[in-house]
């Protein structure tokens, strides 16, 4: 087989001969795919599937009364705020780190870089840990904090701390091989033209750099939504109060509400799944960008 | 130094925007972080060994470490196996499964937890066949192992689908030509260089793996000595207010997190000199 196919390339290989060098035979290919999807199947599909399943275990009537509960209600609005805060923040956060470390050289930028993705080696649990040492009964400010009257952990400011952390990298670790690898050409055109800088900024950067923005807004709010370990440690789970969505899930989970439980979580599936939609669209539009140009 | 860069950039904006990052870096992570690290220096020596090796730790850090580990190779074959047919072959459905592979990113942890304890349980849709072969996943370490292999799934095939779209087809041509059957050619000349990024995602899925606690939490039973991970020890110590116990163990978790990061920081700069070349 093997001398055939040098024989073949050698004396002016036709294309069959090539792509035979380079292709799998049949059965391999077949074998590999059905290895690849029933793989996929039983750890991805099949979780996606028996969440809508045990969501509607009790009909659409079981399913739309754990909507109708309060506490339900007052998760969905924690989360809405928690991300309603985190994402903005960790926006600003992104586009400054981004313009200092890709349009300027100064000492100590590699460790910016990797201090930037910081967040992503800790632990979500340590993460939370952390902020109970630093604002806790027993922690740093926790006296004074007890004496000013003021809550953090357990509470809803260190639920939105918490959330900033493990959310904090996402814009960042977008915006900035992107706007590395445009370069500063077109900002230095606009500023010799006589914009002033906040003009080069909102007219010339942020339209260049708006898809790769929107991107890591989406993966930074998938996150804040769904973030359980860090949102666990310093919520204090009380209900209707410090209860976000994924701890929600988990109380009616340990209440045996099985199809609640589910039911919020189907909530939070479908907001993943549009995540993951938003994301493919994206990469499609910049995939066929690139190979127009 | 800030003078220095003005003469070289006339763009505006470098104290603003650096002073900003740094004070924001400084105020959400490095003055936590620094709190855990203070919070052991208050501690002697003895009493961080004590808190760190009692045999109820040493027990976690087994399942943590061993079912990391075990997710992160079986991700690594399955991953390099998804990774392959997504890049090299067609199929109806490839763009959609190609999507779903980051699943487990954008699904929160406790909705995947519940989930695979759904389907893993005696009477769940695996569960019930696995269970007359002598297999229980829930509430096993077994459990442990599925939910981390589901949460570090997208890594491994992340990071090996840009490696596998730039390999060049001239390479295998080569090594056909040169006589070596296909086989040859994938092990003597694709997986080395595929090596560097197979070994990332692992180590990214191990890295992920370790701290997880979300998705296992429900799935493991969390039995001390047989299926309790570091990080649910942790939050059970900071229940019994054993602040000083649980900074102790978050420490060590900690330190291999940084070994790890600085590892794939390694390996990255590695495979990107592989790609130079």
């Amino acid at each position: 087989m093997a001398t055939v196919v040098t024989n073949t390339l050698s004396t002016h290989a036709p294309p069959e001969a090539a792509a035979r060098a380079t292709r799998d035979p049949a059965w391999a290919r077949w074998a590999l795919i059905t290895i690849a999807l029933l793989f996929l199947g039983f750890f991805l599909v099949l979780p996606l599937v028996i969440v809508f399943a045990e969501a509607f275990s009790h009909g659409l009537a079981g399913y739309t009364s754990a909507f109708r509960d309060p506490d339900t209600l007052a998760a969905v609005r924690l989360t809405l705020l928690t991300a309603a805060i985190a994402v903005p923040a960790n926006v600003v956060f992104g586009v400054a780190a981004a313009w200092a470390i890709a349009k300027f050289n100064f000492r100590g930028k590699s460790i910016l870089t990797t201090l930037i993705d910081l967040p992503f080696a800790v632990s979500p649990v340590i993460c939370g840990l952390m902020y109970v040492l630093v604002f806790g009964r027993q922690g740093w400010f926790g006296p004074w904090l007890i004496d000013h009257n003021i809550r953090i952990i357990f509470a809803v400011p260190g639920i939105v701390l918490a959330t900033t952390f493990v959310t904090f990298p996402f814009v960042a670790r977008e915006l900035i091989p992107l706007m590395q690898a445009q370069g500063s050409d077109e900002e230095c055109a606009a500023l010799t033209l006589g914009a002033s800088g906040w003009q080069t900024f909102w007219r010339v950067t942020v339209p260049n750099i708006r898809w790769g923005l929107l991107y890591g807004v989406i993966l930074c709010n998938a996150r804040a939504m769904g973030e359980f370990g860090a949102v666990s440690v310093v919520s204090g789970h009380i209900r209707g109060v410090t209860n976000t969505l994924p701890l929600h899930v988990e109380i009616l989970y340990n209440e045996y509400n099985y199809s609640g439980a589910f039911a919020v979580a189907s909530f939070l599936t479908i907001l993943a799944l549009a995540t993951l939609i938003l994301k493919s669209l994206f990469e499609w539009r910049h995939s066929s960008n690139r190979g127009a140009a | 130094m800030k003078g220095l860069h003005k003469s070289r950039s006339i763009l505006p904006g470098f104290g603003l925007s650096l002073g900003f990052s740094v004070a924001y870096l400084g105020l959400i992570v490095l003055v936590p972080l620094s709190a855990a690290f203070l919070k052991v220096s208050g501690m002697t020596w003895h009493e961080f060994v004590s808190a760190v090796a009692s045999p109820r730790v040493l027990a976690a850090y087994r399942i943590s470490f061993g079912a990391s580990l075990a997710a992160g190779v079986v991700n690594m074959v399955f991953g390099l196996i998804v990774a392959w047919v997504l890049v090299r072959y067609r199929f109806p459905g490839k763009k959609i499964i190609d999507s779903l592979v980051d699943l487990p990113f954008a699904l929160p942890t406790a909705v995947a937890g519940i989930a695979l304890t759904a389907l893993y349980s005696r009477n769940g849709w695996i569960g019930r066949w696995l269970l007359p072969l002598g297999y229980e996943v829930a509430f096993t370490r077994l459990g442990v192992f599925v939910a981390l292999t589901f949460i570090g799934l997208p890594f491994v095939v992340r990071t090996l689908q840009p490696v596998l779209i730039e390999l060049e087809p001239e390479m295998e041509e080569c090594a056909a030509s040169l006589g070596a059957n296909r086989w040859q050619t994938i092990i003597r000349v694709i997986l080395p260089e595929l090596a560097p990024a197979l070994l990332t995602g692992f180590a990214l899925a191990f890295a992920r793996a370790l701290g997880e606690y979300g998705s296992v939490v429900f799935i493991s039973g969390n039995m001390p000595m047989r299926t309790e991970i570091v990080p649910v020890l942790i939050i059970t110590k900071l229940e019994q207010f054993d602040y000083r116990g649980a900074t102790a163990i978050a420490i060590v978790m900690l330190i291999a997190s940084f070994l790890l990061l600085l590892l794939i920081n390694l390996l990255q700069k590695w495979s990107r000199r592989f790609q130079a070349v």
